[in-house]
This record gives structure tokens, sequence and C-alpha cells, in this order.
């Protein structure tokens, strides 16, 4: 299939694999930033391809696992309403929050419905007038320009009955908290692709230089990952610490301007909750005030619910690849995708999910042999 | 508090819970030896054939009814009465929108049941058909899928025989639910069960798969999402039929040890149940998997994986490796097997898992999916 194939290919990838092991001289760990990147490793095993020296930590870009339990709380509250229809993407509904998840709330009559696109909810609230239509609206950069027009739609079209609530998070104060630890690990990092398709990588060369780290923005495909990483080892190799664009079929450094204005339109800055994280400056949007008649908070009234994480978990360290999930006690007792305690082990791309599913019955050697590229 | 001790106390505070609901249950029902079906209520999940399908069957069902024929938990029963082997199944058809590219609720009812008669080797007879209808349901709609079983009986070669019908109030159904039953004899000696794979086995799959998963999402309205695609939904008693005759031709009709249509949950929930059913492994190659250019499309941009994607004219056929490229051969002349592709093999190690090699040389696991398969933000 054409666009995808050319991005496949066993004969390239080893190649890829072959010139990473010619360059590389010594261990290093890099994080790939995006939730879509962690996938893309996992389901093509990728990480099983690389040479033992090179370590991928899986980091903070999964938008459902970051969006912290106190939201999800919120969520559930205005979703169990019966005046309210509540739209997510498909993958939040299996978050679990304090009580039950949104599957739950939908069998004890909640009308929680998946959508693809935020647009989606200006026809539904326009077939259901006597409803309230509620968007959970999180993500990173990549989803902010279609959630920001959902909000200006609804403004310019006098939608009186659409709200959305909002938990959007911001991936370069995420970068900088996690290379301002002093047990910080990770030494390069794979840029995320769709959020610098939309947002530029302009704000990433600071970074890069003051904590001389080199960041290269890749993309989702196998090949875009080995390449990636392949050119991060080079820049590690050689001292260099430079933002470089892996993704140029892509993107370009200014990134989409279209996109940017309707964000700026919307959205403010502010500071944000991170699941397993904590609080971190500046690091997510909020509807400006000429939106805040469509700001799902104000409406229903859930600003007082604060809950409060599970103290076990240590989702945060397994985030910033300090520690990794065997480490915690309740890994796989306490904690399953099931009945996740935190972040990690919340969506299938998190790193505490992904060793439950394929690490628990395998040895690693078994794999690599398996895949035929040890 | 450490940790270790944290998680102590909740434990501790959940054996306690646990202790005085058991304790409630024994005052009113006696001492239940039924495990506990955790779940307080019916969620969309459980009917997704995946883990809380399992669980909800093995917890609410198994447990209740347990007998050697159930036990088998193969898509149909096989039975012995006076002397003829027989197979007996049923199936409940609940699909939105009732007619999509490719079919209708109709045909789906009796190729669904037709098919999992035929996985069993037997040749399908008879159908009971019985239809929950709502009221406000156009009549004219209902004689098309009337229309649709004649004819999809009369394609598969059987009688529908029996039937029933219901009516409910408006909005307590969703315009019409069909169940059908069927019966089929088994006239040859297969032995043909989830258990039955080996290592050294051959994976055969009679075509391309998702076909009529994302058919179905492509015409579901709030999705606004259009392509050229129809349901594969077909009768494959006939394909079995052949692929017997190859067996029997070679020597050994038991030499195919399982088949199986993978309907909802896709190719990956069906491996994962005979590789588990089996106690073997699983080594796929992916790369050779056949899916249409507009269903990989499809789940691309949906962030869909096409091996858990419905069918309904597809099969696996696990088979023993002496036979295997006589059966694909065999399979290929066949009109509803001309894709047919052997996708990987029955491995001893890694028993109960499911493996697959990734297009680029990697390798990862195929798991058994807890809920529905759901679209990915990113």
């Amino acid at each position: 299939m054409k666009y995808l194939d050319e991005y496949r290919d066993g004969a390239i990838a080893a190649k890829l694999v072959e010139e990473i092991r010619r360059v590389q001289t010594r261990p290093w760990v890099i994080m790939e930033v995006c939730g879509g990147q962690t996938h893309s490793i996992v389901k093509n095993g990728i990480d099983r391809l690389l040479p033992s020296g090179i370590e991928l930590v899986h980091g903070p870009g999964c938008p459902v696992c970051v969006t912290p339990l106190e939201m999800i709380d919120k969520a559930h509250a205005i979703a169990r309403r019966p005046e309210v229809i509540f739209c997510s993407f498909g993958d939040m509904l299996r978050v679990p929050g304090s009580n039950g998840d949104l599957f739950t709330i939908k069998s004890l009559g909640g009308d929680v419905r998946v959508v693809y696109s935020p647009i989606d909810c200006l026809k539904i609230a326009r077939a259901n007038p006597d409803k309230k239509v509620v968007f959970f609206a999180i993500g990173f950069e990549t989803t902010a320009p279609a959630n920001a027009m959902l909000a200006w739609r609804a403004k310019a079209d006098r939608l009186r009955n659409i709200s959305l609530l909002v938990s959007h998070v911001l991936v370069p104060p995420a970068i900088e908290t996690i290379l301002s630890s002093p047990v910080n690990r990770v030494q390069g990092f794979l840029g995320p692709g769709h959020v610098c398709a939309v947002v530029g990588y302009g704000d990433y060369e600071p970074l890069a230089k003051r904590f001389h780290v080199p960041i290269v923005i890749t993309g989702f495909e196998p090949l875009d990952i080995l390449d990636g990483v392949l050119m991060t080892v080079r820049q590690l190799e050689t001292g260099r610490a430079e933002v470089e664009n892996q993704y140029s079929r892509i993107l370009g450094r200014g990134g989409n301007r279209p996109a940017q204005d309707v964000i700026e339109k919307v959205f403010e800055v502010r500071d944000r909750k991170w699941r397993g994280v904590g609080e971190i400056a500046r690091s997510g949007y909020r509807l400006r005030s000429e939106f805040r008649d469509f700001d799902a908070e104000q409406i229903f009234d859930v600003a007082a619910i604060d809950t409060e994480e599970s103290q076990v978990c240590i989702s945060g360290q397994i985030l910033q690849g300090i520690k990794k999930p065997h480490d915690c006690p309740a890994f796989g007792t306490a904690c399953t995708p099931q009945h996740p305690l935190g972040a990690t082990m919340v969506s299938a791309e998190g790193a505490c999910a992904a060793y439950y599913a394929y690490g628990r019955h395998l040895d690693e050697s078994e794999l690599v042999t398996l895949g035929g590229a040890a | 508090m450490t940790p270790a001790e944290m998680l102590e106390r909740d434990q501790k505070q959940r054996d306690q819970k646990q202790g005085e609901q058991d304790q409630t249950s024994q005052a009113m029902f006696g001492q239940c030896p039924l495990p506990i079906f955790d779940h307080p209520q019916i969620v969309l999940g459980h009917g997704s054939g995946g883990k809380l399908t399992a669980e909800l069957i093995e917890k609410v069902f198994l447990s209740r009814f347990r007998n050697p024929a159930l036990e088998r938990m193969d898509d149909q029963a096989q039975l012995e009465i006076g002397g003829a082997r027989l197979a007996f199944t049923t199936d409940s058809f609940v699909v939105t929108p009732i007619f999509f590219p490719g079919g209708d609720i109709g045909t789906l009812a009796v190729n669904g049941t037709v098919n999992d008669l035929a996985m069993g080797g037997a040749k399908p007879l008879y159908l009971a058909a019985a239809f929950i209808l709502e009221e406000g349901l156009a009549s004219a709609e209902l004689e098309r899928v009337a229309d649709s079983m004649r004819a999809a009986a009369a394609q598969a070669g059987v009688q529908l025989v029996t039937g029933d019908t219901k009516v409910v109030n408006r909005g307590k159904g969703d315009k019409v639910f069909i169940t059908t039953t069927g019966i089929g004899v088994i006239d040859r000696g297969t032995r043909l069960s989830a258990d039955g794979a080996r290592p050294g086995d051959k994976i055969l799959l009679s075509g391309t798969i998702g076909d009529h998963g994302v058919t179905i999402l492509s015409t579901r309205e709030e999705l606004d999402f259009e392509c050229a695609l129809e349901s594969d939904c077909a009768a494959l008693n006939g394909l079995v039929e052949e692929m017997l005759d190859e067996a029997e031709a070679s020597g050994d009709v038991q030499a195919i040890h399982c088949m199986r249509d993978p309907t909802r949950g896709g190719v990956a929930t069906t491996l994962n149940e005979i590789a588990g059913r089996s106690q073997v492994g699983m080594l796929l190659e992916e790369q050779v998997i056949p899916v249409r250019d507009s269903v990989r499309g499809a789940c691309e941009m949906l962030g869909l994986d096409p091996l858990y994607v419905a069918n309904e004219g597809k099969m696996i056929a696990v088979v023993a490796p002496e036979i295997a490229d006589r059966v694909l051969e065999r399979m290929r002349r066949h009109p509803l097997g001309r894709a047919a592709t052997m996708i990987g093999e029955v491995i001893a190690q890694h028993p109960r898992m499911v493996l697959a090699k990734t297009a680029v040389g990697g390798t990862r696991v195929v798991d058994l999916l807890f809920g529905e398969q759901l679209p990915r933000i990113c």
C-alpha cells in the first residue's frame, strides 16, 4: 500500500539497524516522546531489533495516560448527568476513574459516544437541542487545533448546548521536567512528529542547547523510528546536541500556521497537572475568557473534585525512564490493566501495560531469536 | 508507611470486603461454589469476543451448565444420537444498520449458523429462526430480510424448518434481532476441535481479513466515512467440503485438526482461543496475511488492527504439515478461497501465545483484547 509499505520495508530496516550498530560505540538511553511512537515500536517489535546497547524509554506522550485521575473523575461526574451527551475519543472510554469507566456509565444509562473528530459534536448538538453535549478535549498540541475549532465553530454558530472539558497538555514543558530531574537518564529524544507538524520545532531548540541533548523530530512508521534512532545515535557519538528533522516529508520548522492561529484564538497556556508526574508550570491549555461559556468545568460545577493518586504507584519515575515496571511492588498484583493504579498501566501503550501484556511470559532472548534479528 | 505496607493494608481491606460479600451470599444462598462475576452490570465489552466475553461465559454460564459437549467450547456442539454424529449450534444477530453493502442481517443470520456447523465438519441441514421485531419496523424491510434469508439458505443448501416471532415496544429493540439455530450431520470420521492444534501444524486462512467489520463501521452514520467495500458474508460449507475431500483423498481426514471462522474479535481472537485450548504457541508471518488496501487504509486512519476486525465469510484451518500444501491448493480453486494463504505455524514454544513476525523483522505478541477494540487518539 502506497505511503505505508515504503516505510515498513524489512530490507531497509535491516540496513538501518546495521548502520546503528556500526555507528554506536557505547550504550545510550533514548526516549521516544510520543505515545504513537511507542505504539509503533511495540506493534512492530522495533525495540527487539535494536542493538542491545540502545535502550528506548517510553516517554510521557500518551495523552490518555497523562490525563490526571481528577480530570477523569470530573468527566465521569459530567457523563453521569441525565441531560448530558458525553463525547470522547475512543481510547478514553476504558480509562478507570475512582468509580468505574465510561463504559460502566454507558451501561447504567449515560449517553456516552465515541467521536472521531471533535467537529462531529456540532452535528450531535444540533440534532439534540434539549441535551447538553460535552466533549472531552484531551491531548497534546496534535489534537488542539481540531478541539479549538469545535469551540470556535460552536461560538460562531451560537450553539448554546455544547461545551468542552479541557485537559490539554504541551510537550516541551514535559521534556524540560524530565531533563531537570537530578536522576535523569535520558540522553537523547525522538521528538513528537505530529505535535511538531502543528506547532513546528522552534521551541525545542532552546531545550537542546540548554541541556545539551539531541532531539530528532521523528515520524511513526518503523523506518521513521529506526532512522530517528540512527540520527540521534550519530549526534550522541559525535557530541552534537541539535534539533534535527527526520520527518521532513510532513513538517517544516514553522509548523502549520493556520492551525496555530486557531489554537491561539481559543486557548491560553496555563499550569497543568500530569498523571504520575504532578503539576508542571505552563504545561497545558485552557479556554480563553471569551470562550468561558463553553467551559464544561464552569457549567457543571465540578471544580471541587480533587482526587488523590495512589501513593504506591511509581509511574512518574517510569515515565521518566528512572525505574522499570518490575521495580514497582504493585506491578501485576495490585496494579493490572483491568485495575490500573497509575498512568503507565492505563493505556495499552503505557510502559507498564506493555510489559504486562508482552513481558510477563517471555524471556527477552527468546523474542530476539524469534525475530531473527539477533 | 512504606509502599509494601500500603499494599498490605489495601489487600487486607479488599480481603475483608470480599469476606463480607462471601458471608452475605452464603447466608442468602447457602454455600455457592460458583466463581464470582465481579461486574455489577453488563458492559458492551462483554459482547466483544475478548477477555470480558470469555470471563462472562466461564463464570456465568459454563460454571452452571458444565457438561462434556459444552466444555469443548467450539462454535458448535458435536453430539451422538442414535449412532449418528450431529452438529448443533445457535447464534444471535444484532447488527446496525440491518442493511449494508454485501449483505444484510438476514444473510448474516443464515450464513453465520451454517458456518458454525461447517467448522465442525458437518453438512448443515436444517435451521430454526427466531425474530424479535421492534414495533414500527417497516414490513417491506422485514420482507427484504426474509428474501435474503431464503436466497442465502438456498445457496447454502439448508432449509428453514421452524421459527418464532415476537414484537417488542418501540425503543425496546433495534428494528430486528434474529436468532438462528442449526443442525447438521457429521458424516465423515473428522476430529475437528480447537484443542487439536499440534506443533508443526500449518495455519491456513481462506482470504482477506477485516472486510465485514470495516464495511459495517463505514456505514455507521456518526463516522462519516466512505469506502467502496463490501462485507465478505458467505456460507463456507462448500469450501469446507472440498477441504475435507482433499484430506480424505490424502488418506487421513483427521489431518485437518481444527477449523474456525474468525467472526467477532477477528483472526487474532480466534487464534488465541485455539492456542489456549491446544496449549500450543503460534508464530504468524504478519506480512503475508491478506488485507485489502481499502481495509488497511481505513484501519490505519481509525487506529484499528485488522487482525481484530470481524469477518463473516472467512475461515482458519490448522492442518498437519504433510497435507497443508494440498489443502491450500484445493482452497484456492474454490471461489471463496482464491486468496487463501498459509499465514503461520503452530509451535511448541510460548504455549497459549500468538506471536507475529512483523514486516520490518521484529516480533510482537498478538494478545487477546480485553474488550472492544477502540480507536486510538494518536
